[in-house]
């Protein structure tokens, strides 16, 4: 029989009236089946009067952690009872063990943490929390305003290379998403148009569906989605590690303002780019609605792309535009100031990153509802 | 005097990345139950040799055997099984931060034991009182400071009872007390687990305080030019540099 064989074993024998003596033998290791503190247990209440309780280790034969766990609750068994322990007969190693494992008592307190929340308590903690995060907003919009005052009057401080980047990575890199999104939404909305528009023989106007609804909201919309899943997200992950790995409390330190020196360059690399970026996903969605009107349903292209020319007017063009630059400001703000808020975990990134882009969709949602009841008030 | 057992061999080690060769044929046997100090200034590659010897980066040339068994040139599989025999404390901690202490400790044993959730819980308790850090359970690692972050990433080494017990950098960003305090706990569970120890340093206290010993690494040569007891080699060593770096260069 190998040694991993061997058989673990605990006996009890009694060498006084008031002694209790545990005996292993064996291998003590946690991949094995090792007894439970619960026969001690059993032994010392029916034990006559048991004083004190002292181990025999002669016949160990290898142990771990798995020994010390079972001591442990012996332990605490016989200090709850006030049963005196003699721990000279356990090895060396688990004494020494043992001595290092009590020296510090444990922290009592630390456990309460966990606890049941009452419902008015925790409908109370939201309010607060809610309030609280409004002021951040607040705030996070007052320093920003400022910061961009500061650069119009030509003080703010970044780097001009940092810009170029950002003007790089959500401009040109962002075209091919842009590019294929742009082109399926056309398709798809020209397809769903012109099945219905076929029926009174009025395939063409397809080319003012497709022209209208993009120029004007469409493009707007889906362009500042796309930009707050891929832009806002990176920019909250980005300040969000940054904020992790102390390096925005290093520019603290030096004097230097995180709004100026990281959100601004962020937030006017986008409010450039997404104007331009939407426009260039007009002229995709228009080329994808041509696809379907010229290819499938025999418009002819100049017909069609003459009726779009006519169907779209300069305050189409406008509007669109106009809730272009706004959607880009309030992706860049949302990313920003989610990273902003990051606290200094991974996991804390990864939940800024998440509500960037819930912000940043919530906050396109209700600028284009309000920009449309404006428009139709005024009559744009 | 007893002959104490060679537990790990490192044979012509050559490391680098890509074409650049940070340490050419570092040679040396660390013994068990040794605490085996790796030293050299900042950049020598220190932290890279620890990271070939816990099979974490593969060297360019050369073998660190374990025993009988080459890590690098080991199937996958045992590689892995080998890995796990050894308990490494990063230089950060690199506690994972969105879980408590206990789930940090107990993830280890989850993965690799088939113990019940109350037998991991026990052993869980045990390891963070090893550490000092009993009833901490729930706190994260956000929560704590540097030196109980160290503690507890010390204590999910041990989870898994290691062999042999990896040390990076383990007084960086602790006061001298927290860093006596480790230093103590090391001696402390090299004594009484009776595990190899292997600690990565240029903490000069550290490193007189607990190593049995040595080897010094040199960026310039790009080899190790002294091995031994470093209180020996502070004395004795013919090498100025060795005696420059150990004497805080006095």
């Amino acid at each position: 029989m190998g040694v991993a064989d061997e058989q673990i074993k605990m006996s009890f024998s009694y060498p006084s009236d008031s002694t209790l003596m545990i005996a292993f033998n064996g291998i003590w290791k946690i991949d094995q089946a090792l007894p439970t503190a619960e026969e001690v247990k059993k032994q010392l209440e029916k034990g006559p009067g048991v004083k004190q309780v002292a181990f025999n280790s002669d016949a160990l034969i290898k142990w771990d952690s798995g020994i010390l766990t079972f001591i442990m609750k012996v332990l605490t068994e016989c200090n709850r009872l006030k049963v005196q322990v003699d721990k000279n007969g356990l090895p060396n190693g688990v004494q020494q063990l043992l001595k290092l494992a009590l020296a510090v008592p444990e922290k009592k307190d630390a456990r309460e943490r966990i606890k049941h929340i009452p419902f008015l308590e925790q409908v109370g903690s939201d309010a607060v929390h809610f309030v609280h995060s409004t002021g951040e907003i607040l705030t996070f919009l007052g320093e920003s305003f400022v910061a961009a005052c500061k650069l119009m009057r030509g003080k703010g401080r970044f780097r001009s290379f940092d810009l170029g980047l950002f003007l790089e990575e959500n401009g040109a890199r962002a075209l091919p998403i842009v590019s294929l999104i742009s082109l399926l939404v056309g398709l798809i909305l020209a397809f769903v148009g012109i099945i219905q528009l076929k029926l009174f023989g009025a395939q063409i106007y397809v080319a003012d569906l497709v022209g209208i609804a993009m120029v004007r909201e469409m493009w707007a919309i889906m362009t500042g989605i796309i930009m707050a899943g891929r832009t806002g997200a990176a920019f909250a992950a980005q300040l969000g590690t940054m904020e992790v790995n102390e390096e925005i409390d290093a520019l603290k330190t030096m004097g230097i303002s995180p709004m100026e020196f990281l959100v601004l360059p962020r937030i006017l690399a986008v409010t450039i780019m997404m104007p331009l970026l939407c426009l260039y996903a007009n002229l995709m969605g228009i080329l994808g609605g041509s696809i379907v009107a010229v290819g499938i349903y025999d418009v002819s292209a100049m017909a069609y792309f003459n009726r779009t020319k006519e169907a779209i007017g300069l305050n189409d063009l406008g509007i669109g535009l106009f809730m272009g630059l706004v959607f880009g400001i309030l992706v860049a703000l949302a990313g920003c100031l989610r990273g902003m808020q990051c606290g200094r975990s991974a996991s804390a990134v990864g939940d800024a990153a998440t509500s960037a882009v819930v912000t940043g969709i919530v906050a396109i949602i209700l600028a284009t509802a309000v920009i449309t009841i404006v428009c139709d008030v005024l009559g744009i | 005097m007893k002959q104490k057992q060679t537990h790990i061999t490192v044979e012509n080690i050559t490391m680098g990345y890509g074409d650049f060769v940070l340490m050419r044929d570092l040679s040396f046997t660390i013994n068990k139950g040794d605490i085996f100090i790796i030293m050299g200034g900042s950049g020598c590659g220190k932290s890279t040799l620890m990271r070939i010897l816990v099979g974490l980066k593969s060297p360019k040339k050369g073998r660190v055997l374990y025993g009988e068994m080459s890590l690098w040139e080991a199937d996958p599989l045992e590689r892995e099984a080998l890995m796990r025999r050894l308990g490494i404390l990063y230089q950060s901690g690199a506690l994972w931060s969105s879980m408590t202490l206990d789930e940090n400790v107990a993830l280890p044993l989850e993965l690799y034991t088939g113990l019940s959730s109350v037998e991991i819980g026990d052993l869980v308790s045990l390891k963070l009182a090893l550490v000092g850090l009993a009833g901490f359970e729930s706190f994260y690692p956000s929560e704590i400071s540097g030196g109980m972050r160290k503690r507890a990433a010390l204590a999910r080494a041990m989870a898994l009872d290691p062999e042999v017990l990896f040390f990076d950098e383990p007084s960086a960003g602790l006061d001298p007390v927290s860093s006596k305090h480790l230093d103590d706990l090391i001696l402390e569970l090299r004594e009484s687990l009776g595990a190899t120890v292997v600690v990565v340093t240029h903490e000069l206290a550290s490193i007189f305080a607990i190593g049995d010993n040595s080897v010094f690494l040199d960026p310039e040569t790009r080899t190790m030019i002294a091995s031994g007891d470093p209180n020996f080699l502070l004395s004795e060593s013919e090498e100025t540099k060795v005696r420059h770096f150990l004497t805080r260069g006095q």
